[in-house]
């Protein structure tokens, strides 16, 4: 058989189905073995590489050439002149800055570290549902060195040193988190992958998950290793269909290639992985209600402590790691400590994975080093505002801060946010114009927390409902004169004695948009509103009835 | 399938009880997870009518209510909100002649609200089943529902 000269990668992930990918894939084949062609070029199926707002695209390698917006009207075209004339269509080329793409064969580190891609550097460049393009670019070696060559406790020292911090928002040390589960004796330990990616604006890990499947099994396997643990678990949220399939296919392909199994590499060490699937609540990504939930209960976060490394899934110890804290293991492992410390800032090392959008030009998703500014997002990555004037951002989902301009050139890492009184969050970044009311949005978001809450605890459960009354009457502009009060009031309480992170988190979003946005959010009162004769106090709140 | 089918596939054991609501409902004709079928489970997997119904409640996937042969699920998260979900909830409702919760007579549709789907960056965008379907003006929506109810047959 004749070698490829030219390979079209054509993303098939959810975003691109939706605008028709799947059939402008099988249209370039036909066009293509029509023309007698398929001997040269090979159509090739991959997830996403990063813009989600530009319909179909396809990739030309080793042309480096993106076409956007692609239909299957366009298909002939594009053939005709592209594969058969040698010229690129330019009026389909992607506007704007070309996504950084990294060619096949750059798997060195000094050429990730140029593109500063880790987690996503299969994204977009390899056919997910073949394990054999995984393995060409050294995926299963990081598994193979760990069971082959380290020890445990060596394994969980590296994760140690390198400072990889976890991913899904929170922050905490993964190499000091795989430290606690390890020593416990117990004969049976779990690993789960927590991908109940629910934070609004956050579809990272579902691209992840879509776009390199096995480099997540193989991050879970390898922390299986580390704490002693031979079963794992996926807990994915029940709407990612695609995520799932091709989850799927990957462990059976990885069980079938002896990755995943009895003896793995020949050694003494077994490890299987299950999937899980969730029914849909927004609760079930705090560690704990995932437990729960996989335990076949209703999502409710338990008492810590014991922590989930100590008493788990099954009252067994567990450790939870986000998919793209598993899918940093890997890399890791393969390249060393200290080559991952090069990237980033030196709290945060590494990338971080966002996805960017609202009102810019270019939404999308970005692998980036930590430490780059909101204002690089927007103005870089993101081309710049798509219409009016920048407003806002929310960072890190709705339980994630409102950001002023003020705050444009903080550099996104746990620390620095940390020292403004902010979070970093789990890798959503909106960006918002000025034609949304601040007032309006925070409706929305409080809108959303109190479908969400699960009703354990009195302050989440009526609590946001007393704020949600309270942005809604300011979004109407019938806010009483001391509405704002009683919303910083009852934020204090939420973030002090709700239950779980899903009942403190709601505070962030209102506390930071009251630092930021206080005069604006003012306007929404009514001074001739008549005020109501009961006023929800801290002690209402003990006593109010539930909703 | 019949529900003690399901739990023979599944394998009867309280962890598999999600994917068991998962396959009763996906199975049930309408959607929905029948007060009879949470009786024959709970006989079957010795877990009280009261807890079945409780873990079920507490997922917004699972209904009890029979719903349409598709569902629609409308992102109503801030992304969503911000990029107009409003216009498009409208759009539904006048298209359907439905209100957000309910079913259209020819139980061909439910419409349902639904927290982020993980899919915004075709914001604003609904689920109808298993497809997703983004970048949403009024215009795309009534040529989606026209073509699902074509194909849909009956």
């Amino acid at each position: 058989m004749a070698k490829p000269r030219t390979y079209v990668l054509v993303p098939i992930d959810t975003n691109t189905v939706t605008a028709g990918a799947r059939e402008v894939k099988n249209a370039i084949s036909a066009e293509i073995g029509k023309r007698g062609l398929s001997d040269e070029i090979t159509v090739v199926e991959t997830a996403a590489f990063g813009p989600t707002d530009a319909g179909v695209l396809v990739a030309v390698q080793p042309d480096n050439v993106v076409y956007a917006n692609i239909t299957v009207a366009n298909v002939a075209e594009i053939v005709e002149e592209h594969f058969v004339k040698g010229r690129q269509c330019k009026k389909f080329i992607l506007a704007g800055e070309k996504p950084v793409l990294p060619k096949a064969g750059e798997t060195d580190s000094r050429k990730l570290q140029e593109l500063g891609r880790i987690v996503l550097d299969n994204c977009g460049v390899i056919d997910p549902e073949n394990i054999k393009e995984y393995i060409a670019r050294d995926g299963y070696f990081a598994l193979g060195k760990t069971v082959t060559e380290l020890k445990p406790e060596e394994v969980i020292k590296v994760m140690k040193d390198s400072g990889l911090r976890g991913r899904g928002g929170a922050g905490f040390p993964t190499g000091l988190k795989w430290s606690f589960c390890a020593p416990v004796k117990s004969k049976e330990k779990y690993v789960i992958c927590n991908a109940d990616e629910g934070e609004p604006g956050t579809f990272k890990d579902r691209l992840i998950m879509e776009g390199d499947p096995h480099k997540v099994i193989e991050g879970m396997t390898i922390c299986g290793y580390a704490i002693g643990g031979n079963k794992g678990f996926i807990y994915i949220r029940g709407e990612y269909k695609l995520s799932i399939q091709r989850l799927q296919k990957a462990i059976s392909d990885a069980r079938e290639y002896g990755f995943l199994g009895k003896k793995i590499f020949g050694s003494t060490f077994s490890f299987d992985i299950e999937i899980k699937i969730g029914a849909g609540a927004y609760v079930c990504g705090e560690e704990t209600a995932l437990i729960e939930s996989m335990e076949g209960k209703r999502g409710l976060p338990r008492l810590k402590p014991p922590f989930p490394a100590q008493c788990g899934f099954r009252g067994k110890p567990t450790n939870v790691n986000n998919v793209e804290t598993l899918a940093n293991v890997p890399p890791i492992i393969r390249n060393g400590a200290d080559w991952f410390k090069k990237f980033g800032t030196a709290g945060t090392p590494g990338t971080k994975v966002y996805t960017v959008l609202g009102h810019i030009n270019r939404p999308g998703l970005i692998e980036v080093p930590t430490g780059v500014t909101l204002r690089e997002v927007i103005y870089g990555y993101g081309g710049g505002m798509k219409s009016g004037k920048f407003h806002f951002a929310q960072l890190g989902g709705t339980a994630g801060d409102i950001l002023g301009e003020e705050m444009l050139d903080v550099p996104l890492d746990y620390d620095a946010m940390q020292k403004n009184g902010h979070v970093l969050g789990s890798g959503a970044i909106l960006i918002v114009n000025d034609s949304v009311d601040i007032k309006d949005f925070l409706y929305s978001c409080m809108k959303f927390f109190v479908h969400e809450s699960c009703g354990n605890c009195n302050p989440c459960r009526n609590g946001l409902k007393i704020i949600k009354d309270i942005t809604q009457r300011l979004k109407e502009k019938k806010g009483y004169e001391d509405d704002i009060d009683g919303m910083e009031e009852i934020s204090m309480i939420l973030k002090s004695s709700a239950f779980c992170p899903l009942g403190q988190s709601p505070a962030e979003p209102i506390m930071s948009a009251l630092r930021y946005f206080k005069e604006e959010i003012k306007q929404g009162i009514d001074s001739k509103a008549v005020k109501p004769t009961i006023r929800h106090t801290q002690r209402d709140l003990i006593t109010l009835a539930p909703v | 399938m019949t529900v003690s089918e399901i739990v023979d596939r599944r394998g009867n054991n309280r962890e598999n009880l999600l994917q068991i609501l998962h396959d009763i409902q996906d199975s049930s004709g309408d959607n929905s997870i029948h007060r009879d079928a949470i009786e024959e489970l709970a006989k079957i997997m010795d877990i009280t009518v009261a807890d079945i119904t409780g873990t079920l409640s507490f997922y917004t996937m699972f209904s009890t209510k029979p719903r349409g042969r598709h569902i629609i699920r409308l992102c109503e998260s801030p992304p969503c909100y911000i990029m107009g979900s409003e216009n498009i909830l409208d759009a539904l409702q006048k298209k359907l002649g439905v209100k957000l919760g309910e079913t259209t007579p020819d139980k061909k549709f439910t419409l349902e609200p639904s927290s982020c789907l993980g899919t915004c960056g075709v914001a604003p965008a609904m689920m109808i089943d298993d497809e997703v379907y983004g970048n949403l003006n009024a215009k795309k929506v009534s040529e989606i529902i026209d073509s699902i109810s074509k194909s849909g047959g009956n």
